[in-house]
């Protein structure tokens, strides 16, 4: 296997021209899907026999749980990689996604509640699966908070990657809460191994929104880690003739 | 990969296995708490404690729910397919109530095993589908097999 890419990883020149090719594709994707997921899900889709047309908050619902989910494992990854590779950009990446992961837990919490009122009868249970997601929760603000608080910078970096590589056990354990106990929260519908639980009409847009989600956060991530890039790179010679270019270029 | 890189995966790794060891013993060792509900099965073995306030869970039972005239009050049983469980109520019951739907109550367990429930969640499963193809499903005579074929195994 060639490992090469990964190696220029390590160099943030080369990843702030390669994302800056890639930025538009991601971003228009992402606009696109998402428009078309909302219309379709929230207007076409069928309703659902028992529950009618609140089912459909899990148009949003699922593809925030998604992701917020992903986001974690891709914080630990980029953990593992600044830990034993010493990659700065693995750092960049971790402290960028952080947020974006934890408005994504909110998101799926929030609109879990509302749902859970009109079909169980309760905007919050104690059961295994909506606790272990408000752990993932605290986990992500402990990993915002921890970055922040420590100045220096690869003390904050190690710190942050050994939180977010801990924290991952709580992944299975959300994954796996409805099938290893007794939950209010129903099995997974969206499953990428077998048959779907639903039928094609509610089934695709459902796909849609969960792309056009991922493309979001690869979008919005990347614009946050050029930022980021530029920020902690500022001194060096190619982001000053970058930065003289821009601003040349608008005025 | 160098030695240096190659000790310090592994030392992550040795990490990741000991959290996840740790983790794993708490959660076995707390098994009983994290579940949310006691099926009908497990009260009638005696696994619930009594005299305090439990989950139970299960499916409405056809047939089984008997609503008072002048009152709130309901009665229903709730069945896990092997042991049944009677509920009493007295409130408003959730939207999704209904006779074969999966339902959580709170509530204590009296003298006579009838649970006085002061409140009833109700849950539904992970399937998803028009009201056509419901209709649809009902009318071929599909429903009760579709309905049997998800069952309620937890």
């Amino acid at each position: 296997m060639n490992w090469t890419w990964f190696h220029k990883l390590g160099s943030p020149k080369w990843f702030y021209e390669i994302s800056g090719r890639w930025l538009p594709w991601l971003g228009w994707s992402a606009a696109l899907l998402l428009a078309v997921g909302v219309v379709w899900g929230l207007a076409f889709a069928p309703q659902d026999y028992q529950q009618g047309n609140s089912f459909r908050i899990i148009y949003i619902h699922v593809p925030a749980a998604f992701l917020a989910q992903s986001v974690y494992v891709m914080l630990a990854v980029a953990g593992v990689v600044g830990l034993v590779w010493k990659m700065k950009l693995a750092d960049v990446a971790l402290q960028q996604a952080a947020p974006i992961g934890a408005w994504m837990t909110f998101i799926a919490l929030l609109t879990g509640a509302v749902w859970g009122k009109p079909t169980w009868g309760a905007w919050w249970v104690w059961d295994a699966r909506l606790t272990s997601m408000l752990i993932l929760l605290f986990l992500y603000f402990g990993i915002i908070a921890l970055g922040n608080a420590i100045s220096n910078r690869d003390s904050a970096a190690k710190a942050c990657a050994v939180l977010a590589l801990v924290g991952v056990v709580n992944i299975p354990i959300i994954k796996y809460s409805v099938e290893w106990w007794n939950t209010l929260h129903q099995p997974a519908t969206f499953k990428i191994t077998e048959k779907p639980a639903m039928p094609m009409e509610m089934w695709l847009p459902l796909l849609v929104m969960v792309l056009g989600f991922y493309c979001f956060f690869a979008a919005v991530l990347l614009m946050r880690m050029r930022l980021e890039v530029l920020r902690r790179e500022s001194r060096s010679s190619w982001v000053k003739s970058e930065i003289k270019g821009l601003v040349g270029g608008s005025r | 990969m160098n030695p240096v890189r190659k000790k310090r995966l592994y030392i992550v790794l040795a990490i990741l296995a000991g959290v996840g060891i740790a983790v794993a013993l708490a959660l076995s060792a707390l098994q009983q708490n994290i579940n949310l509900f006691y099926t009908p099965t497990q009260i009638a073995r005696g696994e619930a404690p009594e005299g305090t306030r439990i989950r139970a869970g299960g499916l409405v039972e056809e047939g089984s729910v008997k609503r008072d005239r002048d009152s709130l009050s309901v009665d229903f049983r709730v069945t896990d397919g092997a042991e049944t469980v009677t509920i009493r109520f007295q409130g408003i019951l959730p939207d999704l109530f209904r006779e074969g739907q999966g339902i959580v109550a709170l509530g204590r367990v009296n003298e006579e095993g009838i649970m006085v429930a002061d409140e009833v969640l109700a849950k539904h499963d992970e399937n998803y589908m028009p009201p056509e193809v419901t209709q649809a499903l009902e009318q071929s005579g599909m429903m009760k097999h579709y309905e049997d074929g998800k069952g309620y195994s937890k």
